[in-house]
């Protein structure tokens, strides 16, 4: 192919795809097969919804001609503007304190022989298994205007502190939430520090809070700036927290209210979700600039792993308290949850009056199909997750269909795209679109949950799947293949038997991270009997009377998800041990 | 004529460098170090010279990094004590030192420019900024590498990555200077080119300088003074020619290159004391040598192969051989010959047109009695 050579290659470029297109379809009939169907269902359902979304933010409302009024009236108008003000306020702040959250944490484990570093680190990325906005009423019963810290301030001291007083109350649910995002990359790239980076720093006279800021945090930049971006982008994107506190003067809440008041034909609702489609790919073009080629870290030959050192008795004492603090304030909504769950009235008491099972009661006998929608909404975007993941990562890695790529592309940007965006996008595109046999339109079927559930969580279970086939040695395939098995047949009994670890941590991590999904079902949700888990406990919220029972929910979804991420860390972890178990026979030629 | 050109760039070099003080010896008594459970030093003893190039040599696990780093400040508290001129350095942190370390992998800071990177420790002691420049500028022009001085780490080769690692070491002007395994992670051809380079630096700087090797060519060809460290113990310390010739013990003896053992015991005889192997394999030994087991110790290019029955052994260890194999080595072939039941060595020079000889051949083998060294475990 490449035999052609450059100067001629231009002028025969054009001829030669079409002769590669050829000919892999003559040698891979099977697989472009698969590759077309897949991007047919990536294109019906992510390419064309979100082109649609932006397709109609540059249309006139009226005589549907090319315009940029839209984005004029967005600019004109006081409510939007203080709305994309407040989002990337919130945004920025999140990420600030999300930062004075992680730091301390990463760097005495990563730095300096720790007792429970490990419990350290776990306790530290377990906020992530609480969706932010079930958190988030938690948060109130603890630290709001009538909350248990201010009461006891008010009592003790004669003071509050607004913690949870409009945007600020989002914030802190939006750090305490996302911060492991910034928490587990910098303790990655802090652990990958060379220590002779630090003991040359520390030979030619730098140590501590120097040594600190002029070597290791500048090495363990873009680690931090990835995590960072991503804290940034989700709580810009996040539609449930703002909503919840009822912090409406955020632009992910606007798109909502505009859309589910005024109707899906104001073109508002379009424009916000342009503008949280580019502030998304910002923020990821930020992080893809952070890390790519700045992958510093890395052990390098003669290097001698992590410099770590044993504290002193007093610093130690010091770093255990704030440690302590940090875990405290962390883990306070699930703390919250807890209480509100099993208290019978709480309101202005520092703890709930009195203790009851009242509220589980009333989730196992009125709120059960809550539970099953999700377990089913879950379990079936999961699967399918998987199903694309696994085939799209084999067309990527074992294939050589021209324009290959493209699929893993397009499923990867489907982080980019917000959960509101795609409602939108969903709404607009299938609200005409009545299936034969349905007898309703696809955007009000319950499927197109689980459809939206599944585009959303294709890019976990893509990179799971993709790691998991990365280690798959090529050579294995071709014993199989050499001993008279078909692609297919290899690819069933060789392949995926292989890639089983990979694959089931990626089927859990998009389970659990679906199973609590609001920002695109609260949107889709067309009636309650359809309604998943998070859309529940965001209308039991609702009210005072039913925080109980809402709290209890919540309870449920931190089980289910912390149940599934504990199984998807166990899986990995065995895939690890076993490829590395696989390295150590090779390197002995066994 | 070299020397004196040598001795003059040494001098222009001192004034280049500024006001270096002379310099400094190392002292290190009773020192032992232990991770946890494990010893890996056990009682070192040692003085190094002020202005001396000095190498730790011996295999991986002999604890020889870990006695440079103990010098830099690194790893566990040592117990002992580690002077540096007069200063005892042992509970001083490593960054109250002043002893200048290039590690193996040289710790290039991949954020920081070269110049940033050469920068840093002036920046870190204070140095007035209008002094920084120029220092910086001289360091870099030292080791000829002033013109990249804007680039970044990951730009640069391996072998300018190590000058730029020298280069931030010595713009400091530390007391000692440590290199650990600096030739290592540089290719055979640059390995060669380094070390007159490092060689040449040293002696135009005049600064104690150690550095830890596993190779015991790099150590021979740069070192004044070495030591040979296995099992956490030093086993001998002195000149390189001084070591290779007579080594203490048959440890020493096996680590500095090729050398033939065969076992034997010393024993009194008519007076005199006598080392007697295999096959009649006889040397004498000094008065105070101990009896008992012991081996005799030669290197191959010490040792001949002569026809049977030839009247060439005056003075020499005579013994019959057989040859049991022979390799083709280019200047020389290296024949196994079978002393009794043991195998030994022979290097023969080889001459063009010179046939080899045959396995299965019997032979004298005949050894000057000067080389034989008679030692023990």
């Amino acid at each position: 192919m490449s035999a052609t050579g450059t100067a001629a290659g231009g002028r025969k470029m054009a001829g030669g795809f079409v002769r590669d297109v050829v000919a892999a379809w003559r040698q891979q009939k099977g697989a472009a097969l698969l590759a077309l169907a897949i991007f047919a269902f990536l294109a019906l359902f992510l390419l064309i919804p979100v082109a649609q979304v932006v397709y109609v933010a540059f249309l006139d409302a009226n005589t549907g001609a090319f315009t940029l009024v839209n984005f004029l009236d967005f600019f004109r108008t006081p409510l939007f503007r203080e709305s994309f003000y407040n989002s990337f306020y919130v945004s920025f702040m999140s990420v600030v304190v999300a930062t004075i959250i992680s730091l301390p944490l990463a760097y005495f484990t990563s730095r300096f022989n720790f007792a429970g570093a490990t419990l350290i680190q776990t306790l530290g990325v377990l906020p992530l298994i609480m969706p932010p906005f079930v958190g988030a009423v938690a948060m109130q019963m603890i630290f709001g205007a009538n909350g248990s810290i201010n009461l006891l301030l008010d009592e003790h001291f004669g003071f509050t502190i607004p913690f949870m007083e409009g945007l600020n109350g989002v914030i802190l649910v939006q750090s305490i939430h996302y911060f492991p995002f910034i928490l587990i990359n910098l303790s990655a790239s802090l652990n990958t520090i060379d220590r002779s980076l630090e003991e040359a720093a520390q030979n030619l006279g730098a140590h501590g809070l120097r040594l600190f800021r002029r070597i290791v945090f500048p090495l363990a930049m873009p680690g931090y700036v990835a995590g960072a971006a991503l804290v940034f982008l989700k709580v810009f994107d996040d539609l449930g927290t703002p909503l919840l506190l009822n912090v409406n003067t955020m632009l992910a809440p606007q798109a909502y209210l505009r859309i589910s008041s005024i109707g899906i034909s104001d073109p508002m609702g379009y424009v916000i979700s342009v503008m949280l489609v580019v502030f998304s790919l910002l923020s990821l073009w930020v992080a893809h600039l952070a890390t790519r080629g700045r992958e510093y870290a890395s052990v390098q030959k003669g290097g001698g792993g992590l410099l770590r050192r044993d504290l002193k008795p007093w610093e130690k004492a010091g770093a255990y308290a704030l440690i302590l603090l940090i875990l405290l304030v962390v883990l306070s909504p699930h703390i919250g949850l807890l209480l509100l769950s099993f208290g019978t009235i709480w309101s202005f008491s520092v703890l709930p009056d009195g203790f009851t099972l009242a509220h589980y009661r009333e989730v196992f006998t009125t709120a059960m199909p809550y539970i099953t929608n999700t377990l089913l909404y879950a379990g079936l975007a999961a699967l399918f997750d998987v199903m694309l993941a696994t085939a799209i990562a084999y067309i990527v890695q074992r294939t050589r269909l021209p324009g290959r790529h493209v699929l893993d592309y397009i499923g990867t940007a489907a982080v980019a795209v917000p959960g509101v965006v795609l409602a939108i996008g969903f709404l607009r595109t299938f609200h005409d679109f009545v299936l034969p046999g349905v007898g309703k339109p696809l955007a009000t079927w319950w499927v197109i949950i689980v459809v939206a559930l599944t585009i959303r969580r294709l890019p976990y279970a893509l990179r799971a799947c993709s790691a998991a086939l990365q280690q798959v040695s090529v050579t294995l395939e071709e014993a199989a293949q050499n001993l008279g098995a078909g692609r297919f047949e290899t690819v069933r009994r060789i392949v995926v038997p292989l890639m089983a670890g990979g694959i089931a941590a990626g089927f859990v991590t998009a389970f659990a991270t679906a199973a609590v999904e609001l920002s695109a079902t609260i949107m889709l949700v067309s009636s309650e009997a359809d309604a998943p888990l998070s859309y529940g406990i965001y209308v039991y919220m609702q009210t005072a009377a039913g925080r109980g029972p809402g709290a209890a929910l919540g309870v449920l979804a931190v089980v289910i998800v912390g149940f599934a991420t504990w199984l998807s860390h166990r899986f990995v972890e065995r895939q690890r041990a076993q490829a590395a178990l696989d390295e150590r026979m090779a390197a002995q030629g066994v | 004529m070299h020397q004196t050109a040598e001795r003059q760039a040494g001098a222009s070099a001192q004034k280049k460098t500024g006001n270096s003080p002379a310099p400094k010896r190392i002292l290190i008594e009773d020192l032992h170090i232990s991770f946890g459970d494990t010893h890996v030093l056990r009682g070192i003893n040692l003085e190094i010279a002020p202005g001396e190039l000095f190498a730790f040599l011996g295999p991986s696990g002999s604890g020889k990094s870990t006695l440079l780093r103990a010098i830099a400040g690194f790893g566990p508290q040592p117990r002992g004590r580690i002077l540096i001129g007069d200063e005892d350095v042992t509970t001083l942190p490593p960054w109250e030192r002043n002893v200048g370390m290039v590690f193996q992998n040289y710790a290039l800071w991949p954020h920081m420019t070269v110049w940033q990177n050469v920068a840093f420790g002036l920046k870190e002691r204070g140095v007035p900024k209008a002094e920084i420049g120029p220092r910086v500028q001289e360091a870099l022009e030292l080791v000829g590498l002033a013109h990249l001085a804007q680039r970044r780490p990951s730009q640069l080769s391996g072998g300018q990555q190590q000058r730029v690692a020298l280069a931030r070491t010595i713009v400091v002007r530390p007391q000692v200077l440590l290199l650990d395994e600096p030739l290592s992670n540089l290719d055979a051809n640059l390995r060669v080119q380094m070390r007159r380079e490092l060689k040449r630096l040293q002696r135009e700087l005049g600064i104690t300088t150690v550095f830890v090797t596993h190779d015991q060519e790099e150590a021979n060809t740069l070192a004044d003074t070495m030591a040979v460290l296995e099992g956490g113990v030093i086993q001998q310390a002195g000149p390189p020619m001084e070591l290779y010739d007579n080594p203490a013990n048959l440890f020493v003896a096996g680590f500095l290159g090729a050398a033939n053992r065969l076992p034997g015991r010393v024993v009194a005889r008519n007076g005199e004391r006598r080392f007697e192997g295999p096959a009649g394999f006889a040397v004498p030994v000094a008065a105070d040598e101990p009896e008992g087991e012991a081996h005799a110790v030669f290197r191959p290019q010490a040792a001949h192969l002569l026809e049977r029955g030839a009247a060439a052994c005056e003075g020499e260890v005579c013994v019959p051989v057989r040859i049991s194999h022979a390799e083709f080595l280019g200047p020389v072939v290296r024949y196994g010959v079978m002393v009794g039941e043991h195998e030994v060595l022979v290097d023969e020079p080889h001459l063009p047109g010179q046939p080899p000889r045959r396995e299965g051949d019997e032979a004298a083998l005949s050894v000057r009695q000067d080389t034989v060294r008679v030692l023990r475990a």
